[in-house]
């Protein structure tokens, strides 16, 4: 079991401070970019929960983030914006709860396909829906400042950070480290592998949800492919194996410089996202196969051992 | 025999692959507190036997109960929940933890849960049992073969089964590896432990079984007192085969 | 009866298509998720010797067999092989899998950005009409099936009665056995890998006499093919053209009474039901 010590808990904490303080500090574009990376953060953390100690790729980030935007587009009819993000959260967890019990129980290469396409099919599905009632996009009336998105996003990650503490030190966490390490074992140990899998992959799916709510106003106009950008699964699985799954706090790791990286190649070369994505890509599973928590875990052992002779 | 009372029974137990019946029609009781031997040649459905009691495999046909309960409709889990622990032929221990965390497995989630304080006591009480209390911290990677079969044993240990599987437990040890290995199975045959050893080494079956099934192409071809069944001429015949007996 | 008939010749094409990411993924062990980038290539190919050449796809094909065996041998020796070498389980190699050729996909759909632009591509090729039980079909369309037809069953033959097929397919079934009767492993694998995307990027050549393709259609694609090898059981190569017509009838079906907007949904809710009820798919082994 993790053993997490208090002055863990005081610097996250103090982090946390910090963090919320940074619009004070800072210009208007600025705030914007450390909206992309508190959002990427909330999405990369709540993703890594999951497929870090499972290692189930999950590609559902941007199905479950276009359920949420669409609940809020939807819903701002009939519900205050306060109410929908828990609902969104609520549906993202019940969509992820029947993914899971579809896909779970099988390996991990039918659950990546299946994710894979669930965006793709549900914009499919919503286009036609739309296409058949007549009605094109779904106008958001409401509207925040840019540091109203911050703030929410950092309230959520300090959710998730805290969630992700509780549960590294629980049951489920050390059942899902067991999983990960070997079903099999997992299984004749007297682990239900198939629920554990389930109820925490609901997890992402919530926080998925609420975050695409929560960013529906900043879009303020609601279409299928705004809502759900398939780029947006890849991106946060490429910054969260950036960083490493390993520890809690590896996401942001890998959030941050991608976030920075990207916004400098979309500037400049606008048509190379692609080609950074796969770049990437390959560059973790060759260079980084543990994100950067991986490599100073590694240098980090590697010091003391040569301090131990 | 014993006015113990049965603990494991299988009842016409059976598992098809396909065309091969590889364990056929078979029946024997465990009685609480006995050391039984499931021995035979090669291929001959032991450890498929093994797979069925502990549901890593289904059942095709028969059925196995636990206390009178039927387990073999039950998933791996449940069944191990219920108390039936098992070793692998292959020793799988967990790569990411330490020993103390791959022992610790077994107290949380085993047949008696524990948690906090109490299954950390329990793991090191364990581990003193197997004789690994001072490399608790040590990873898999280090270990020596005999200790990561320790390992396993207390992870199979530490949640209190009511029967334990032992597979082969004893395979690949060297003399001395071996002498330790059956003076510890001896150790918690003597602490009360129900145990199915399934063996090659029959040294080791001699000296910890008092009764011994045995089985030949699937089916069970002696059943009883350890030296009586090992001087079966149709046990004798079934492991040198029709040529030399 | 059109459908029936519309939806077969679908079926055909992309039980072709599906065959190379079943030599890929069932025999060498790589789930290539570049599979539907190496079919837009080969469309790409067809398309600019058609164009600039005049030169009928069929033709094409022949030149395009090689070319592709070829870069895909690179592919998996190069780039793919270090990962079988350093996987510690199977698991793992599936997962490193993956995320490579997610990696190549990407690469390989940012390279074709930048040559050839983010347009659609489409040409007129034997878009002559046919009669055909009373109704009519396009030509192109039915010389695609043909043409997939006479390839899966020369692939069908040399599988299961050349030696190099059925030391493949022995791979599939048993790798460690087969290292043991003398098969050699990695030379093999790496021939299956470089036969499977030679057989995708015909399959894309022909596809594209009859669909549009632009350089982001890659992944509905592979999601398509990665669909038909699952639904037929992986490694089998009946069950892949089975569920191939299947889908091609499915999604004729779907495309001409419901919605041509719903043929991924629908392709998808037939994944939902085989991995619920069936996940070994129609033909396959389960797994114990």
């Amino acid at each position: 079991m993790n053993k997490s010590t208090y002055s863990d808990v005081l610097i996250g904490v103090v982090l946390l401070a910090l963090a919320a303080c940074l619009p004070w500090v800072v210009g208007d574009f600025a705030v914007t970019l450390a909206v992309n990376i508190a959002m990427f953060t909330v999405l990369a953390t709540s993703w890594a929960l999951f497929s870090g100690p499972t290692h189930y790729i999950s590609l559902a980030t941007a199905a479950f983030f276009g359920l949420g935007t669409y609940t809020a587009g939807i819903g701002l009819d009939y519900l205050p914006f306060w109410v929908l993000i828990p609902l969104a959260g609520v549906f993202g967890a019940v969509m992820a709860g029947l993914i899971g019990l579809a896909t779970l129980r099988l390996s991990g290469v039918y659950f990546v396909i299946f994710t894979l396409g669930l965006a793709e099919m549900t914009r499919q599905v919503i286009t036609y829906i739309q296409n058949a009632t007549g009605q094109k996009g779904i106008l958001i009336s409401i509207w925040f400042m840019e540091t109203t998105f911050y703030w929410m996003l950092v309230g959520l990650a300090a959710v998730i950070f805290i969630v992700g503490w509780l549960i590294g030190r629980s049951r489920l966490g050390f059942a899902l480290r067991i999983i990960g390490d070997d079903e099999e074992v997992a299984r004749h140990s007297g682990i239900n592998t198939a629920l554990s899998k389930v109820l925490l992959f609901m997890i992402p799916g919530a926080v998925a949800a609420m975050t695409g709510a929560m960013m529906a106003p900043r879009y303020g106009y609601i279409e299928p492919l705004i809502a759900f950008t398939p780029m947006l699964s890849f991106q946060v699985v490429i910054m969260a194996l950036l960083g490493g799954t390993g520890r809690l706090w590896g996401p942001i790791v890998g959030v941050i410089p991608f976030s920075i990286l990207w916004e400098l190649i979309s500037a400049s070369f606008p048509n190379q996202t692609t080609l950074l994505l796969g770049l990437c890509f390959l560059a973790i599973v060759y260079l980084l196969p543990n994100g950067f928590v991986g490599l100073l875990l590694k240098i980090r052992a590697r010091v003391s051992q040569g301090e131990g002779f | 025999m014993s006015d113990h009372r049965t603990v494991l029974s299988l009842r016409g137990a059976t598992k098809r692959f396909g065309g091969l019946i590889a364990v056929n029609d078979l029946d024997f009781d465990v009685a609480e507190h006995e050391v039984l031997g499931l021995i035979g040649p090669n291929g001959s459905g032991k450890s498929t036997t093994l797979n069925l009691i502990s549901g890593a495999l289904p059942v095709s046909g028969g059925t196995i109960s636990l206390n009178s309960q039927i387990i073999s409709t039950l998933p791996a889990q449940q069944i191990t929940r219920r108390g039936v622990a098992r070793t692998f032929q292959l020793v799988r221990l967990l790569p990411s933890m330490t020993v103390f965390e791959n022992v610790m497995a077994g107290a949380v989630f085993g047949h008696r849960r524990r948690w906090g304080h109490e299954a950390e006591a329990h793991v090191m009480r364990m581990l003193e049992l197997v004789g690994l209390d001072r490399r608790a911290h040590a990873h898999p990677s280090e270990l020596t073969y005999i200790d990561t079969k320790r390992v396993e044993l207390a992870r199979v240990l530490v949640g209190d089964p009511k029967v334990l599987l032992l597979d082969e437990w004893l395979a690949g040890l060297n003399p001395t590896e071996l002498e330790e290995g059956i003076s510890l199975v001896r150790k918690l045959r003597d602490d009360g432990r129900t145990i199915v050893l399934v063996e090659h080494v029959m040294d080791a079956i001699r000296s910890l079984c008092d009764r011994c099934v045995v089985m030949s192409s699937g089916v069970k071809i002696a059943e009883g007192a350890t030296e009586a069944v090992l001087n079966d001429p149709e046990v004798i015949r079934a492991y040198l085969g029709e040529d030399d007996a | 009866m059109g459908i029936l008939i519309t939806g077969l010749l679908l079926g055909g094409t992309y039980a072709l298509i599906a065959m190379g990411l079943n030599l890929q993924y069932g025999m060498s062990r790589i789930m290539n998720l570049a599979n539907g980038e190496m079919l837009v290539a080969g469309g790409f190919a067809a398309f600019w010797f058609w164009t600039a050449g005049n030169v009928s796809p069929l033709l094409t094909i022949f030149l395009l067999a090689p070319v592709a065996f070829f870069v895909n041998w690179l592919i998996y020796v190069v780039i793919l092989r270090p990962l079988v070498k350093r996987a510690k389980s199977r698991g793992q190699l599936e997962v490193d899998a993956i995320l490579t050729t997610f990696g190549l996909s990407f690469v390989a759909v940012g390279l074709m950005l930048a040559t050839f632009g983010g347009d659609y591509f489409s040409y007129q090729y034997l878009l002559k009409p046919v009669e055909l039980l009373y109704d009519t079909y396009s030509l192109n369309r039915l010389v695609a099936f043909l043409a997939a037809v006479v390839i899966c069953g020369a692939l069908y033959l040399w599988l299961n009665h050349s030696r190099a097929g059925m030391s493949i397919r022995a791979i599939a079934v048993a790798p460690d056995s087969a290292r043991l009767v003398g098969i050699n492993v990695p030379r093999l694998s790496a021939l299956a890998f470089a036969l499977g995307g030679a057989v995708t990027a015909v399959g894309g050549a022909l596809i594209s006499t009859f669909l549009t393709l632009d350089a982001s259609t890659g992944v509905i694609f592979t999601l398509k093919a990665l669909i038909i090898v699952i639904m037929g059981g992986v490694g089998d190569v009946r069950g892949t053209i089975v569920a191939a017509l299947m889908l091609g009838i499915l999604e004729t079906f779907v495309a001409r009474v419901i919605d041509p907007g719903l043929t991924l949904a629908a392709a998808y809710l037939l994944f939902i039901l085989i991995l619920l009820f069936r996940p070994q798919g129609l033909f396959g082994r389960k797994q114990t």
